[in-house]
C-alpha cells in the first residue's frame, strides 16, 4: 500500500512539474517582464539592471526551478496589468469562484439524483423517455448558452434576477462571502444554475445506471418480496448501494467545474477568479495566466490523487501494477 | 476499405435500427439540412455577411419579420451593423461545422497512429506516449484549448492572427481530444498482438505497420466511430465557447459562437435576435449530433442488441 501510495504522489508530482514547464515555457516565450514592469523613461542600465535582479541573465534550467520553486511557496510573481502580488489577486477572487462551484455541485446533487432514480424505476415510461431525451439535450446546451438564456428570460423579460456581478459581499477574515446577504443569494441563482445543468445531466446518468443494476440483484428482489414498500426499496436501499460512484464523480468533476466556471463568470460577470484569467489572456498577463494554469491542474491532479487512492484503500486489486487505475482519466466535460 | 467498411455497416443492423428511432431519423434530417443549407449560402443567403459594402445602416437593428418593422427580406432581422442574422448564421455555421469537422479529423488521425504505435510497439515509445496523455488528460480540456488558442495568437504577427484563427483552433480543440483515441486503440492493439493470426502474419513477414491497418485497427473501429461522433458535437460546443470568450474567429468572418458574443452585447438593449438565433442553431446542431451518438453507441452496442 505505501508503494502505491508513493508511486502515486510521485505520478501526480511529475504531472505537475509538467504543468509547471508548460507555465514556464508560456512565461519566458511571451512578453519581456522588463519593459512590462519600467515606465518609459527607465534608462537602459535601469533596465539591464532590473533585467539582472529578477534573474533573467540566468541558464534555462536555473530560470525553470527558481519558477517551481517559488510556486512551490506561493510566488507567482506580479501581474504586468495592475502590478499586485498574483497570489493576492488570486486570493481575492477564489472565494467567489468556490461558493459558485459548491452550490453548483449541491444543485446538480439534489436535482439529478432523483431524476437518476425516477428515470431508473420508471424505466421505458414516457416519464423515462422524456427525462433521458431531456439529459441529451441538456448535454448539447453550450453552458454560455444557457447563462444567455437564463438572463434573456429571468433577467431582461421577467426582472427577477440580477444578471450580472455578485451582489453584497460580508467579509469573515479574508473570505467575502455572498452567502449571507439577499443580494448576493439573489446573484448566486442564474449563474449556478447555468454551471450545474450539465452535471446534473451526468449525475442524473450515472445514478440510472448504477440504479439500473441495483435493482437486478437479489437483495432488492428480496426486499421486494418481504413486501417492503416500493418506495423505500428503491429511495433507501438501492439508493444508498448507488452513491459511492456519485460521489466519486462529484469529486473529480469538481476541477472540471471550476475551469467550466470560467465561461459561467464571462457570461454573469462574476468577479472569480475564471473572469481573471480571462481578461489576463485579453491582456496578456502571463503571471496571472500562469498561476491560474497551475492552481487549477493542481485541484485537478489533487482530488484524481484522492480518488485513486481512496479506491486503493477500498479495492485491493487497484493496488496491483496489473491494473492501471481505472478511475483516471473521466470524462473530460463539455 | 471505406467501401468495405460502408457494406459491413449496412449489414450490421444498423439501417435497421435506424428506422426504428425516430430520434435519430429527425436529427439525421435535421443535421443534413442544416449541412446543406449552411453549405449553400453563397446561393441562398439574401445578403454576403462578409461584404462589408453590402451592409446598410438604414437596415440595422430590424427585428424579425414576424414583427412590426421587420421587413423583406431579413427573416430573422439585422443587427447594429445592418447584418442579415440569418445570412450572418448560414455562413457562420459552416465556419463551425469545418472546424468542428477538422478538428476531429485531425484528433483522429494523431490519435490513432499514436495509439497504434503505442500498443504494438509497446517498451519506451508506449510509456512515453502515455505519459504525455495523462498530463493531457490531467488537466481540464477547455483550459487547454484557451492556452493553445491564446498562446497561439500572441505568437503570430497581428496581420496573421485573424486570417489564420480558424487553424488554429482545430490544433487547440484537437490537441487534448487525440488522447481519447489512442487508449483505445491502444488497448485493443495490446490485445490483439498476441492473438494467433497476428503471428501468423508476422511470420510471413508482412509489414508492421500494413499489420496494424489492415489487421489490428477494423477491430476498435466500433467504439471508435462513437467517439468520433460525440466528439464532433463536443468539438463544435469547443469552438463555439472559444470563440464566445474572445480567442477564436474574429468578428469579420464570425462562426456562430462569435455571433453569439456579439449579440451578447446587446442583450440588455432589446435587441433578442441577434444573440437568440444563432444560440438556438447552435444548441440544434449539437442536439442532433449527440442524438445521432447516443443512437449509434446503442445500435452498436453487442450487449444491447
Amino acid at each position: 500500500m505505501l508503494a502505491f501510495l508513493i508511486k502515486r504522489a510521485a505520478n501526480a508530482a511529475l504531472v505537475m512539474l509538467a504543468v509547471a514547464f508548460l507555465a514556464f515555457l508560456i512565461f519566458r516565450s511571451f512578453g519581456d517582464p522588463v519593459e512590462m514592469m519600467v515606465n518609459e523613461q527607465a534608462t537602459q542600465a535601469e533596465r539591464a539592471e532590473l533585467r539582472e535582479r529578477l534573474g533573467l541573465n540566468d541558464g534555462f534550467l536555473v530560470q525553470y526551478l527558481r519558477f517551481v520553486t517559488n510556486a512551490l511557496q506561493g510566488d507567482f510573481g506580479i501581474s504586468y496589468r495592475n502590478q499586485q502580488d498574483v497570489m493576492v489577486l488570486i486570493g481575492e477572487r477564489f472565494p467567489a469562484t468556490f461558493e459558485l462551484v459548491l452550490v453548483a455541485t449541491m444543485i446538480s446533487l439534489v436535482v439529478g439524483i432523483p431524476l437518476g432514480v425516477i428515470t431508473a424505476v420508471h424505466r421505458d415510461s414516457p416519464i423515462a423517455d422524456g427525462l433521458q431525451l431531456g439529459s441529451i439535450v441538456g448535454v448539447s446546451l453550450p453552458s454560455f448558452v444557457v447563462g444567455i438564456l437564463l438572463i434573456l428570460v429571468f433577467s431582461v423579460t421577467l426582472g427577477w434576477l440580477p444578471a450580472f456581478g455578485r451582489g453584497d459581499t460580508v467579509d469573515i477574515g479574508w473570505w467575502s462571502t455572498g452567502f449571507f446577504t439577499e443580494s448576493g443569494r439573489a446573484a448566486l441563482v442564474l449563474p449556478s444554475l447555468s454551471l450545474s445543468l450539465f452535471q446534473i445531466t451526468l449525475v442524473m446518468r450515472l445514478v440510472r445506471a448504477e440504479m439500473l443494476e441495483t435493482l437486478r440483484t437479489d437483495f432488492i428482489k428480496f426486499s421486494r418480496a418481504r413486501g417492503l414498500p416500493l418506495r423505500i426499496v428503491h429511495w433507501r436501499h438501492a439508493l444508498r448501494n448507488c452513491l459511492m460512484p456519485v460521489i466519486t464523480l462529484t469529486g473529480m468533476q469538481i476541477g472540471n467545474l471550476i475551469a467550466f466556471a470560467l465561461v459561467t463568470e464571462t457570461v454573469f460577470q462574476w468577479p472569480g477568479m475564471g473572469m481573471l484569467f480571462i481578461q489576463a489572456v485579453t491582456f496578456v498577463d502571463i503571471p496571472v495566466m500562469a498561476a491560474y494554469l497551475m492552481l487549477v491542474s493542481f485541484i485537478f491532479v489533487l482530488l484524481n490523487t484522492i480518488v485513486d487512492v481512496t479506491y486503493a484503500l477500498v479495492d485491493p486489486r487497484l493496488r496491483d501494477d496489473a491494473a492501471p487505475a481505472a478511475a483516471s482519466g473521466a470524462s473530460s466535460g463539455g | 476499405m471505406a467501401a468495405s467498411l460502408v457494406s459491413r455497416l449496412a449489414e450490421h443492423e444498423l439501417w435497421w435500427s435506424f428506422k426504428r428511432h425516430p430520434s435519430a431519423m429527425i436529427a439525421a434530417a435535421l443535421l443534413l439540412l442544416l449541412f446543406i443549407a449552411s453549405f449553400a449560402a453563397p446561393l441562398i443567403a439574401p445578403q454576403n455577411p462578409y461584404d462589408l459594402a453590402a451592409l446598410d445602416l438604414d437596415n440595422s437593428e430590424l427585428p424579425p419579420i414576424w414583427q412590426s418593422y421587420g421587413a423583406w427580406p431579413y427573416l430573422l432581422g439585422t443587427d447594429v451593423q445592418g447584418r442579415d442574422v440569418l445570412s450572418a448564421i448560414l455562413y457562420g455555421t459552416r465556419i463551425s461545422l469545418i472546424i468542428g469537422f477538422a478538428s476531429v479529423l485531425l484528433s483522429l488521425s494523431v490519435g490513432l497512429t499514436l495509439g497504434l504505435l503505442a500498443g504494438y510497439a509497446g517498451g519506451w515509445i508506449d510509456n512515453v506516449l502515455m505519459r504525455v496523455g495523462d498530463i493531457l488528460l490531467s488537466m481540464p480540456f477547455i483550459l487547454i484549448a484557451i492556452l493553445i488558442s491564446a498562446v497561439a495568437r500572441e505568437a503570430l504577427p497581428p496581420g496573421l492572427r485573424d486570417t489564420l484563427a480558424a487553424p488554429i483552433l482545430v490544433i487547440a480543440i484537437a490537441v487534448p481530444s487525440w488522447v481519447q483515441y489512442a487508449r483505445t486503440v491502444r488497448a485493443s492493439a495490446m490485445v490483439e498482438k498476441g492473438k494467433e493470426y497476428v503471428q501468423a502474419a508476422r511470420l510471413i513477414k508482412v509489414r508492421p505497420w500494413r499489420i496494424m491497418i489492415n489487421h489490428i485497427l477494423p477491430n476498435t473501429l466500433t467504439p471508435i466511430l462513437v467517439a468520433a461522433t460525440l466528439n464532433f458535437g463536443l468539438a463544435i460546443l469547443s469552438e463555439a465557447t472559444l470563440s464566445f470568450l474572445g480567442v477564436g474567429m474574429p468578428p469579420d468572418e464570425p462562426s456562430l459562437g462569435t455571433l453569439i458574443r456579439i449579440g451578447n452585447q446587446f442583450l440588455f438593449s432589446g435587441l433578442w435576435w441577434i444573440v437568440l438565433f444563432p444560440a438556438v442553431q447552435l444548441c440544434l446542431i449539437v442536439l442532433s449530433v449527440n442524438l445521432l451518438g447516443d443512437w449509434l453507441r446503442d445500435a452498436l452496442n453487442p450487449k444491447l442488441r
